[in-house]
């Protein structure tokens, strides 16, 4: 009988919501590698090896100049890690990879050898949506991987909801809108007139290489090489997927929502902005990580 | 069948001279098609390789029953041909492809009407069929949907709940992925090929991995062959779990939902503990797979499928076992067997209509060669259906993923890959959890592509869908739609 099983079943296994943020975060699979790092200043002089093995093109070498690996365009195949003699392109195994600015993303110039991890919203925006995020996704292209590692988010194990994030079925009731794919001319319009429909202030999310830069299919033709061709991006999240853990740190990152966040801003000094401490109804619900 | 067919036989995943296929003049060549399907073949892919001003027509088709495949063509022509789709409804989305690409129009197609780039890439504005009539009236959903999905459109005619007829209108998730490969294979091509249908990385990665192989005349190593096929049936798993939980939230139903939401997740994380990635990126490639599976790994994988199949077998039991579930599905969104032979379904969902047709067991390639899950067949045709063939090859792919994970065969990870043949045709088909993919290489004189056919199942499976909801209330199609689970963009490319 399912209704004793399903009760039974429920009272053993119990909340099955992971930890984090406040606990530790679930490990990445051993061979995911997590985000990469460049030590340009390993390179020898004149090697190239990399370049032609990145299948979308993410890495090139100027003459006389560092080498560059642009990780918003990477699907993180790792074939560059594997040929580098010199292993000047290394995996960081950090799931953390979401950034604010396109720039952030381009790896190899000194002092830019990692990712330079999103700052949060600006207060205004942290005190409008930092309790309560609506999200619209748009698939512009994108495979379903994108959209699948997204959709996860709202399962069980991750509980999405518990932030206050939550994906809706309207653009008039969101705050922001979160794209997948690398926008194909077929979805243009479609996505202009979805962000247009979406009230102000409202932020836009970029999830994927397709979406950050066209991914995969970066230069072919019936593609715009991701939406910040047509809209104007907050968030950027890398990955071929990104890992459901990645896109939750974005999230949250953005919304200043991290205890490291927190720890960073009892670290500074006075005076600068310190992200507000969130409501002070937080006991009410045990889920709700502390302010 | 195969033995007095005209056609030149083709064994899945090998290749052929370009020159020995049989050529006919178009017509001609359309009626000798039409009389080996009318003799049981079934259509593959259909599609023109030009040549010049002109094109040459290629059928690539089925004999099930005889465990093997057949390919022809016809002379170079110019501009129309009798159609196909006239007498075989299963080649109407083929032709309409055809024309729209070469402009080469089938003459007598009910239909004609582009695939994906309708009214300069505005699907949703183009031609619909109409039903006239004081009652009726016409519902019109996408591209955009209310929820995490791919973009599509769809025009439901409807008298009062009642839909009469839906017409599904796709192409916004085109990317040009077969335009791009003329001349290839390019840097890009294998990420591409994983990229069709994401949550069919693996089928179409095989898929694609196989025709370079039997272009270099060459198999990728045992092991090999052994691990695309483990992280195959993962791929099954992952996502037929998915569907029986996507299924039981649209009928409320949400412990099943609840569990399978999770279930799901440690499917794809198995994936992840092969090559790092949930859905198996980076894993399969020309001449072998990326990643090991020592027996130390493969052990801690079996154990934790266990539990993973233990926790879906537990959560399909109370889905089955609610008699609330099974009164909404039961006679839901029902194909017949005779539609489903017609439109040439593939996948669960011709297994769900009776059909016995599985490309693991009638067309063996790769490591489907050594061993086999049983065909799951459970006549009916409707969502009840599909559903009970998802769960039926849930147990089954997952005896037989524990069978061989105790099993690994020696024999290496990759062999180093020639170079394609030139004037060659390759075909491979992988019968990926949606069903049959299909992919064709046809070289030129330098050993490139001159034409790279993709077929993905839901190319053949979304008329299914529209054919179901006819007669059902406009109501039913969440349940009738996530029983199908098409792909978006595996039919746009």
């Amino acid at each position: 009988m399912f209704i004793h099983d399903t009760i039974l079943h429920r009272l053993k296994t119990g909340c099955q919501t992971m930890a984090y943020p406040d606990g530790p975060p679930p490990p990445l699979p051993d061979r995911h590698g997590g985000a990469l790092k460049v030590d340009a200043a390993k390179c020898a002089d004149g090697c190239r090896d990399c370049v032609p093995v990145c299948p979308t093109e993410a890495i090139t070498r100027a003459p006389g100049k560092p080498v560059s690996l642009d990780l918003g365009r990477c699907v993180f195949c790792a074939a560059c890690v594997e040929i580098c003699p010199q292993h000047a392109i290394t995996q960081t195994g950090d799931h953390r990879m979401a950034v604010s600015n396109r720039d952030d993303l381009l790896l190899g110039d000194p002092g830019k050898e990692q990712i330079r991890l999103a700052a949060s919203l600006d207060e205004k925006l942290r005190k409008l949506f930092g309790r309560s995020l609506r999200l619209r996704q748009v698939s512009a292209g994108g495979c379903n991987a994108c959209e699948a590692d997204t959709n996860v988010l709202g399962t069980i194990g991750w509980d999405l909801g518990r932030f206050g994030i939550q994906f809706v079925a309207s653009p008039r009731h969101a705050d922001g809108l979160l794209i997948t794919g690398p926008v194909t001319k077929a979805m243009e319009l479609a996505l202009k007139k979805t962000y247009d429909a979406l009230p102000d202030p409202k932020i836009v999310i970029a999830v994927g290489a397709c979406a950050i830069a066209g991914g995969p299919f970066v230069g072919n033709p019936q593609v715009n090489n991701g939406a910040e061709s047509i809209l104007p991006v907050d968030l950027f999240i890398p990955g071929c997927p990104p890992h459901p853990l990645t896109i939750l740190d974005g999230l949250l990152r953005l919304l200043d929502r991290l205890p490291e966040q927190r720890k960073q801003a009892a670290a500074a000094p006075v005076g600068v902005d310190v992200p507000s401490s969130f409501p002070q109804a937080a006991h009410l619900n045990p889920h709700l990580p502390p302010a | 069948m195969s033995a007095t067919t005209p056609f030149a036989l083709i064994a899945n995943a090998t290749s052929l001279p370009w020159a020995a296929l049989p050529v006919w003049p178009a017509d001609e060549f359309v009626t000798a098609t039409a009389a080996e399907l009318q003799r049981g073949a079934r259509l593959c892919s259909w599609f023109a390789v030009p040549e010049g001003e002109a094109v040459v027509l290629v059928a690539v088709i089925a004999f099930d029953a005889d465990n093997t495949l057949a390919v022809g063509r016809s002379l170079p022509f110019g501009r129309s041909y009798p159609s196909l789709t006239a007498t075989h409804p299963q080649a109407h989305l083929f032709e309409r492809e055809v024309w729209e690409n070469h402009g080469i129009t089938p003459e007598g197609h009910p239909w004609l009407k582009p695939v994906r780039r309708a009214n300069r890439n505005a699907p949703a504005n183009g031609e619909f069929f109409h039903v006239d009539g004081p009652e009726i009236h016409e519902v019109a959903v996408g591209p955009v949907h209310a929820g995490i999905i791919e973009p599509g459109h769809f025009r439901f005619q409807c008298a009062g709940e009642e839909v009469l007829h839906l017409e599904i209108a796709l192409g916004y998730q085109h990317r040009g992925i077969e335009e791009v490969l003329e001349n290839g294979p390019h840097r890009s091509t294998l990420v591409q090929m994983e990229t069709i249908a994401g949550d069919a990385s693996i089928a179409h990665g095989t898929a694609y991995a196989s025709v370079m192989e039997a272009l270099a005349d060459m198999e990728a190593p045992l092991q090999a062959q052994w691990l695309r096929g483990i992280a195959l049936e993962l791929e099954r798993l992952a996502n037929h779990t998915g569907d029986i939980g996507a299924l039981a939230g649209d009928v409320a139903f949400l412990p099943t939902q609840s569990a399978c939401g999770k279930i799901r997740g440690d499917f794809l994380n198995l994936t992840a503990m092969i090559c790092g990635n949930r859905f198996g990126r980076t894993l399969v490639r020309p001449g072998g797979v990326r990643h090991g599976l020592d027996p130390e790994r493969a052990a801690q994988l079996a154990e934790r499928l266990s539990q993973a199949l233990a926790e879906t077998a537990q959560a399909a039991a109370w889905f089955w076992d609610s008699s609330s579930v099974r009164s909404r599905f039961d006679n839901v969104g029902v194909v017949t067997l005779k539609q489903a032979a017609e439109i040439g379904l593939v996948g669960p969902a011709a297994r769900a209509c009776g059909l016995v047709r599985d490309v693991r067991y009638d067309h063996p390639a790769g490591w489907h060669r050594f061993t086999q899950a049983p065909v799951a067949v459970w006549p009916g045709g409707d969502v009840s259906a599909r559903a009970r063939i998802r769960t039926l090859e849930i147990q089954r792919s997952g005896e037989l993923l524990l069978e061989q994970l105790a099993n690994p065969p020696d024999f290496g990870l990759f062999a180093p890959i020639a170079p394609p043949a030139p004037d060659a045709i390759a075909v491979t088909l992988v019968e990926s959890w949606r069903g049959e993919v299909c992919h064709v290489a046809v070289t030129g004189r330098r050993g490139h592509f001159r034409k790279y056919k993709i077929t993905d199942p839901s190319f053949h499976n979304w008329s299914g869908l529209a054919l179901s909801l006819r007669g059902t209330a406009i109501s039913d199609f969440p349940i009738c739609n996530k029983s199908f689970n098409l792909s978006y963009c595996g039919h746009d490319l």
